[in-house]
Order: C-alpha cells, then sequence, then structure tokens
C-alpha cells in the first residue's frame, strides 16, 4: 500500500556531510579529510578543551546544579558574558545599555533567530550574502521567509583575495533595509577578510545605503588567537553608531560543536526599545524551541565570568590558532620548494580554519581519487586537517593535481 | 498604540538624552516595535514570588518537585552523567538527525521493542530540541509535504501548540475533547466531530496525561477513535511529552501510540524526555514519521534534515547522551524505572490526598475528576472568579482556567490548599 508520503523525493544530500561519508568509508591508510569544519590536534584527534572538561567534571561534582528549564532567552549569565565578549568591556553601547544578548542554538540558531526576528518582527525581505558564503547562510534566511536573495562579490579569484571594488559596488545598488550578511574574522570558506580600511569603506556604503549589517562571528580568538583583535569589526561599526546583530558560536572557540552554544547580540541606538524586541524575539523561540539547552551555555558562561578559566581558556584558544598558523605556513613553504605553478602567499595570507586553496573542482576530484585527500569541490580545504605527518602528502598531492591533473 | 505611562517615560528619556552621533540621525529601527502579550504562566509565577505570604502556593509551574517542593534530578541521570564524564566523550558535531543510539532508544521506547515497525526499518526519527523542537519538525514538515494545510487540535490544548503550527502557515481547528460538565473526556463530541471532518485530516493527539485537562480516553474510547479516524484516512500526530510520567508504566502510558501502530495508522510522534527523565533544560526530544516501508523511511529522512540544517544544523547532545546511555544500560534502565515511577506516584498521592482534603473540609461538590485524571495537570472545574478569590485569600496562584500544576502539591500544603479550595467552591 503507498503511504502518503510515498511522493515525497529523496533531497539531494548536503555536500560537506558527502564528503565526509566519503572519507569515513575509505580504508586507504594515508587518508586525509580536509573538509569537515572542526579542529584537529597534530594527530588527527577531536580536541576537547581542558579548561572545558575541569570546568565540566566541577559541575557533575555540583549538587546544586540540576536540569531545570533556562528562561526562553537562555541562560543570563551567559548572554551578558558572550555579548560583552565581542563589543569589548569598554564599549560604550554596553555602558549606555543599548545591548542585549540571546542564547541561542549556536551559531546557525543565532541566524535563524536573526533572520526570522528580521523577517517578521521588521519586516525586511532582502538580504546578501558574499560570493562565495557558508553553504547554510542562504537556506536560513530563505526558511525565515526572505524572497529576495542576493550576491555581494567577495572572492577575487585571479588575485586569491578580497574583490573589494565589487564588493562595494554591489552592497551599493542594494536597497534600504536589505540586511547584508558579513564574515566578521576568519571569512568561511575563503579565509579572506578585508583589512581595517577596507572595513571603513563597507561601514561607509552601510551607512550611506541604510542597510542592516549581522556579523557571523564563528572565530573570535580562533583566528588570531586575539579576542580583541578578531572582533575589531563588529567593534568599529558598534562604535561608529549603527544598529546591527552579531550571531555568536561557541563551537570552534570553546570546542563545543555538539553542544550548540551561541547568542545573538543585538545593538540598538535607544535602549528603550529592547524590552518590547526582546518580547517579540520570546514568541518567535516559544514557537520554535521554548528554550535553549542548558549544558553547553553553563560551561561557557562559567568560564567567561571565572578569571582563572578565562585564562586558561585563552591559553588554549592561542593553541588551537597557532598551529594553525603553522600548518599554513608549513603548506605555503612546501609548495614553494616544490616549485609548484601558481601564487601560494594567500595560504598565509588568509585567516582561520579554511583556506580557498584555488583548486579546481577536477583537481579536488583528482586529489581525492589518487590521493584519498578529501576537500570540497570549491576547493576550500580545513587547515585542521593539515598535521606534521601529513603535510608532505598534501603538498605532493597539489603539486601533482596542479601539474598533471586537469584544469 | 496608545501612549502609555511607560511610552511617555521612554519619549522623555528620549528627549533629554544628549545628542550623540548614534542618536541624531533617525530614531531606532526598532522604535515601533509592540510589546508582545505577557505569558500567562509567566505572569502566574511572578506574582507568585511577589507575594509575602508564608503558606504561599504556586500551583502554575509545569515542572515536578519533590515533597519538599524541590526540584528533582533523577539518581538515575545523576549516575548516567558519572558515566558520561567517565567515558570523557567528544564534542563532535552529531549528524543532523542527532545521535543513532538515542533516537533508536527513543523509539523503542515509544513503540516497544518488539515493534513491526522498528523491525522492518519503516521509521524516519530524529533528534529533536525536546518536545517543542520536535512539534516544530514535524510542522514543518507537515507544511511542505501534507496536501491539507490544516491541523486539528483537542479543545483545549497545550497553549503552544498553536503559535508552532500556525508559525508555518497552518491553519489551526479544533474537535471537542474536554467537556467542562463532567470534568471528563466529551467522547461523544470527539468521534461527531471525526465523523465530520474532512477526508485524510492531520489530527493531533495527547498520547497521555492530555495538557492542560488531565483528561485521557481510556482504551475502550480509544479503540474507538482509532477505528473511525482508520475509516477517515486520518493522519495521526501522537505528542507524548509524558510517557511513564502518567501512570508510573512506561508500557501503560504507550498503549494508544502502540494501538494506532497495531492498527495500521502510520503514525506522526513528537517526544520529550523533559519530564519523565527530568531533563528539562537539557532539550532532549524526537520526531518521527511511520512510514509505508524502509525506502520510504528513507526519503523522508533526507527531507527532515533539509528542515533541520536551517533552524540550528544539528541538536544538543548533552541531553540525548543521558537518555541513551540509561536506557541502553540495563540496570540503569530498571532504576530510571523506578525513579519514574516514584514521581508517578507522588502526583497520583497528592491526587488522592487532595480530594480525601476536600471531602473531608465538607464539601459536597464532586471531585473524583481530581483522582480520575493523570498526569502533571489537573482541571478542577473552578471558575476565573474563584481562582481569583484562591488567590487573593489564599495567597494560591493558578491560571484562570482553573488548572492546577500537581507538582506543586506537598503533602505539607495539601490540607491548606483543600481548605481553601472549599472555601472559595461552597
Amino acid at each position: 500500500m503507498a503511504g502518503r508520503f510515498s511522493e515525497v523525493s529523496q533531497a539531494a544530500a548536503i555536500e560537506v556531510f558527502a564528503v565526509v561519508k566519503a572519507f569515513n568509508d575509505d580504508a586507504h591508510e594515508k587518508k586525509v579529510n580536509l573538509s569537515i569544519g572542526a579542529y584537529r590536534t597534530d594527530d588527527s584527534k577531536p580536541w576537547v578543551l581542558p579548561v572545558v572538561r575541569e570546568t565540566e567534571t566541577a559541575m557533575a561534582a555540583d549538587t546544586s546544579l540540576n536540569h531545570e528549564y533556562l528562561p526562553i532567552l537562555g541562560l543570563e549569565s551567559f548572554s551578558t558574558a558572550a555579548t560583552k565578549m565581542v563589543l569589548g568591556e569598554n564599549s560604550a553601547v554596553l555602558k549606555e545599555g543599548r545591548a542585549t544578548g540571546i542564547q541561542t542554538l549556536s551559531g546557525t540558531g543565532a541566524l535563524r533567530v536573526a533572520a526570522d526576528t528580521l523577517k517578521h518582527v521588521l519586516k525586511y525581505n532582502s538580504f546578501y550574502f558574499s560570493n562565495p558564503t557558508w553553504g547554510n547562510h542562504k537556506m536560513i534566511f530563505e526558511h525565515a521567509g526572505f524572497t529576495e536573495t542576493h550576491q555581494y562579490r567577495y572572492w577575487d579569484a585571479a588575485n586569491r583575495g578580497l574583490d573589494i571594488n565589487g564588493m562595494l559596488e554591489d552592497l551599493n545598488a542594494a536597497s534600504a533595509n536589505s540586511v547584508i550578511i558579513l564574515h566578521a574574522c576568519a571569512h568561511n570558506p575563503t579565509g579572506v577578510d578585508p583589512t581595517q580600511e577596507q572595513w571603513k569603506q563597507i561601514a561607509d556604503v552601510i551607512e550611506a545605503k541604510s542597510l542592516f549589517p549581522i556579523f557571523d562571528t564563528a572565530y573570535q580568538g580562533f583566528a588570531s588567537g586575539d579576542l580583541d583583535k578578531d572582533a575589531w569589526a563588529v567593534r568599529y561599526f558598534a562604535d561608529r553608531g549603527f544598529e546591527l546583530m552579531v550571531t555568536q558560536s561557541f563551537a570552534k572557540n570553546f570546542g563545543l560543536y555538539n553542544e550548540r552554544v551561541g547568542n545573538l547580540a543585538v545593538v540598538v541606538k535607544d535602549a528603550s526599545v529592547i524590552p518590547a524586541l526582546r518580547s517579540q524575539v520570546t514568541l518567535l523561540v516559544r514557537g520554535s524551541y521554548s528554550n535553549p539547552p542548558n549544558h553547553g551555555a553553563r560551561v561557557v558562561s562559567t568560564v567567561l565570568n571565572n578569571p582563572k578559566l578565562f585564562e586558561e581558556w585563552r591559553t588554549c584558544i592561542r593553541t588551537m590558532s597557532s598551529r594553525i598558523q603553522e600548518m599554513r605556513a608549513g603548506l605555503r613553504e612546501r609548495l614553494e620548494k616544490l616549485g609548484t605553478p601558481g601564487l601560494w602567499d594567500h595560504i598565509t595570507s588568509q585567516i582561520g580554519m579554511f583556506s580557498y586553496s584555488g583548486l579546481s573542482a577536477g583537481q579536488v576530484k583528482f586529489i581525492a581519487e589518487k590521493y584519498h585527500i578529501y576537500m570540497l569541490s570549491s576547493g576550500r580545504i580545513n587547515i585542521c586537517g593539515l598535521t606534521t605527518k601529513n603535510i608532505d602528502y598534501v603538498a605532493e598531492a597539489i603539486n601533482d593535481a596542479v601539474l598533471n591533473g586537469p584544469k | 498604540m496608545a501612549v502609555t505611562g511607560a511610552k511617555v517615560f521612554s519619549l522623555l528619556k528620549t528627549n533629554y538624552k544628549p545628542l550623540t552621533a548614534a542618536t541624531s540621525r533617525y530614531a531606532s529601527l526598532w522604535s515601533n516595535v509592540e510589546m508582545g502579550p505577557p505569558d500567562a504562566i509567566l505572569g502566574v509565577t511572578e506574582a507568585f514570588k511577589k507575594d509575602t505570604n508564608p503558606n504561599k502556593i504556586n500551583l502554575g509551574v509545569g515542572a515536578y518537585r519533590d515533597d519538599n517542593n524541590k526540584p528533582f534530578v533523577l539518581p538515575s541521570v545523576r549516575k548516567a552523567e558519572a558515566i558520561m564524564t567517565s567515558k570523557a566523550l567528544d564534542k563532535e558535531y552529531a549528524p543532523i538527525s542527532g545521535s543513532a543510539e538515542f533516537c533508536h532508544a527513543a523509539i523503542s521506547l515509544a513503540f516497544g521493542e518488539g515493534s513491526s515497525v522498528l523491525q522492518e526499518g519503516r521509521n524516519a526519527t530524529v533528534q529533536g530540541i525536546s518536545g517543542t523542537g520536535s512539534l516544530r519538525i514535524g510542522s514543518a514538515f507537515l507544511a511542505k509535504f501534507f496536501p491539507i494545510k490544516t491541523v486539528w487540535f483537542p479543545s483545549p490544548t497545550w497553549g503552544n501548540h498553536v503559535p508552532i503550527f500556525k508559525h508555518v502557515g497552518m491553519e489551526v481547528k479544533q474537535y471537542r475533547y474536554y467537556d467542562p460538565k463532567t470534568c471528563g473526556f466529551d467522547f461523544n463530541g470527539a468521534m461527531e466531530d471525526f465523523k465530520n471532518m474532512p477526508d485524510g485530516s492531520l489530527v493531533l493527539l495527547h498520547a497521555c496525561a492530555h495538557n492542560p485537562t488531565g483528561v485521557d480516553p481510556n482504551p475502550e474510547q480509544w479503540q474507538a477513535m482509532s477505528d473511525l479516524l482508520k475509516s477517515k484516512k486520518a493522519l495521526p500526530f501522537f505528542d507524548m511529552a509524558y510517557q511513564g510520567f502518567a501512570s508510573g508504566s512506561v508500557d501503560k502510558d504507550a498503549f494508544a501510540v502502540r494501538k494506532f501502530l497495531d492498527d495500521g495508522h502510520n503514525i506522526l510522534l513528537a517526544q520529550s524526555f523533559a519530564k519523565n527523565m527530568g531533563l528539562y533544560g537539557e532539550r532532549a526530544g524526537a520526531f518521527t514519521v511511520v512510514c509505508s516501508d524502509k525506502d520510504g523511511a528513507a526519503r523522508v529522512m533526507s527531507q527532515i534534515k533539509i528542515l533541520i540544517r536551517p533552524l540550528y544544523s544539528n541538536p544538543p547532545i548533552n541531553g540525548a547522551r543521558i537518555v541513551s546511555t540509561i536506557l541502553s544500560d540495563a540496570a540503569l534502565r530498571s532504576e530510571w524505572l523506578t525513579d519514574v515511577k516514584g514521581m508517578a506516584d507522588r502526583i497520583i498521592s497528592m491526587r488522592t490526598q487532595l480530594r480525601a482534603n476536600l471531602e473531608k473540609e465538607g464539601s459536597t461538590r464532586n471531585w473524583s475528576h481530581i483522582t480520575d485524571q493523570i498526569g502533571m495537570f489537573c482541571f478542577t472545574g473552578m471558575t476565573p472568579a474563584q481562582v481569583e478569590k484562591l488567590t487573593k485569600e489564599f495567597s494560591v496562584y493558578l491560571t484562570k482556567d482553573g488548572r492546577i500544576s500537581m507538582a506543586g502539591i506537598t503533602s505539607a500544603n495539601v490540607a491548606y490548599l483543600a481548605k481553601g479550595m472549599h472555601a472559595v467552591t461552597k
């Protein structure tokens, strides 16, 4: 008997999960996974931060803690600390009470709440994302109901850098109240960030055209190792007087991927709008998941609010970001030594977990088949997948693909 | 929008603020956003907190409390957490559909280990953000793939059911359920409304411990409902938030769900582990679609993942791990069944004592519904005026509809509560 859902077709697989599956199914002893966006140690292992383990152990022993519902907008001590972390404790915005934080289901959840709020409360309908961008940006906003989908130019393939003129031109053509998704630092997937001067130009256009900026901040601290440095763009915009949103993920910088810890920080011009704004977000959240998960937020809140633990955590993020920088330097060095055709300085000028290698889809396929090294068809590689043990092998594969593979 | 005192004050504040670059150009984009309606239940709790009467009772809380009125972390949960800590598990992303181990454990608990649906692999089960999140995935899936954009709820139903389904653009209708004359189930009304529904309608059912009334159909009534809905080719969507918590028996509480499966309905199911494992804030839940075959289940699964990814990518793992740790370990599972029976028994005992105390007070009203009803909540039958009096004169806090949370009653306060209820209803 045919079921009522028998007409439901198989949905297309999401690339990154399909690539990871292919890697997992591969039995080759030298296989390398350069596709998924998670940190790995030099032994290719996931890394639970020592400060996280320490905090969880203490939490488990604390019988005063329970599993009661959090408020709909989350654990306040977490949101306050997270908002302060991105805006900076000297922020005029904070001093004037013009920011509010809402705990969310990691970065994705923050973007979704942001999109739902902008769509249903402010009635916005147009949004822009960079070309390229993280694969989920488009789906999030479209599922929230935005119907005017646009891209702004970003990646300059010829120079393997930022196409600032294209970006400014495209933003300049945007209609008022268009929501502009910006990557605060460590652009995913390219690793290319605007310079401070370029951020100023971007801000000028956004202000002139009355666009609404939203900063996707998934790598604060993780990118350069310095929390303040990585938040420079967000703080610049906030100090300049913009109303904006910041979506924060603690997946990478705390290594809490599966606990779904995120914050949506909203910066406003007039503090008195905050209660009404929060009440509307409350309605959206209640109808979606009621209240956010307790565990991960409690871990982060404990660490951010304890000076000793906070310092331990800063050491952890320096560990992660410096290993990444070492691997970048190492890969570039090897490619230059091999004399691989092309320019490779973008590998060290780019920042964060990802690098847009510049490899073509054909070359990516060549490398996967011959060397069992897995990356996304866009040429995006996760630098964390590189280790002192496999970096020679990867350099060799890239060299081979560029010399002998398809174009 | 009316100019309230608060609004005038905020306007004054704005006028007196020195002009800075931030305020000089234009007003906030958010300036015209209206304050949302206050949450009725939250309002009850807020008022309760402000009350200084030492005898005050909060009967609005939707979370279990022990006999000392304290939150209760189940011993089996603490044990599971200790095991998890010792395993030093990683924090890597869960699959979009969540932990496979959790999904299997959850749906086996609901359907029974020997369920043919599970043996045939006909279920598409995903981890959801507790019950709400599971309903949300379900409503999004139905809005996309179900031909009729209408859902039928029992009257009354959990307040949040409406916004969840309206958010995805579905129309909400109600079938008769609660009979205020008997404080019981309006079986004839429900059956008539099922009969008159268009064929192929989507019908939401509370699997056990109906929220907010506590009124459940009996097994014969469930059978009749199953037969009628089958003949109407209706699609039943079960919301099961209290399996084990209602009667103390996980199998008894799953009776309706399993009956419908046996009768051949391909149901939808939303499960929550908030109450039965006390995991409220950990957001452990599951959403399931029962399909005609394994291939259909795989296709449906792929589509559900497409809906989850732009919501939150993948679910939080902590609560799910606690659940699967408990359910996959025979000793812990057994201990958990004892814990959950303990909670159910305390609630049932409070029902018995409340009714007995009312009778002792000399009340001549029929209070049998207090013990006939089941689960966390009880629809007392008190009017809004009586509720107001109970709050004002006795500091007993509950919602206007006369709903009380049995979890707020203890052996220390049940006599006082009966005194108050009798006083306002005699």
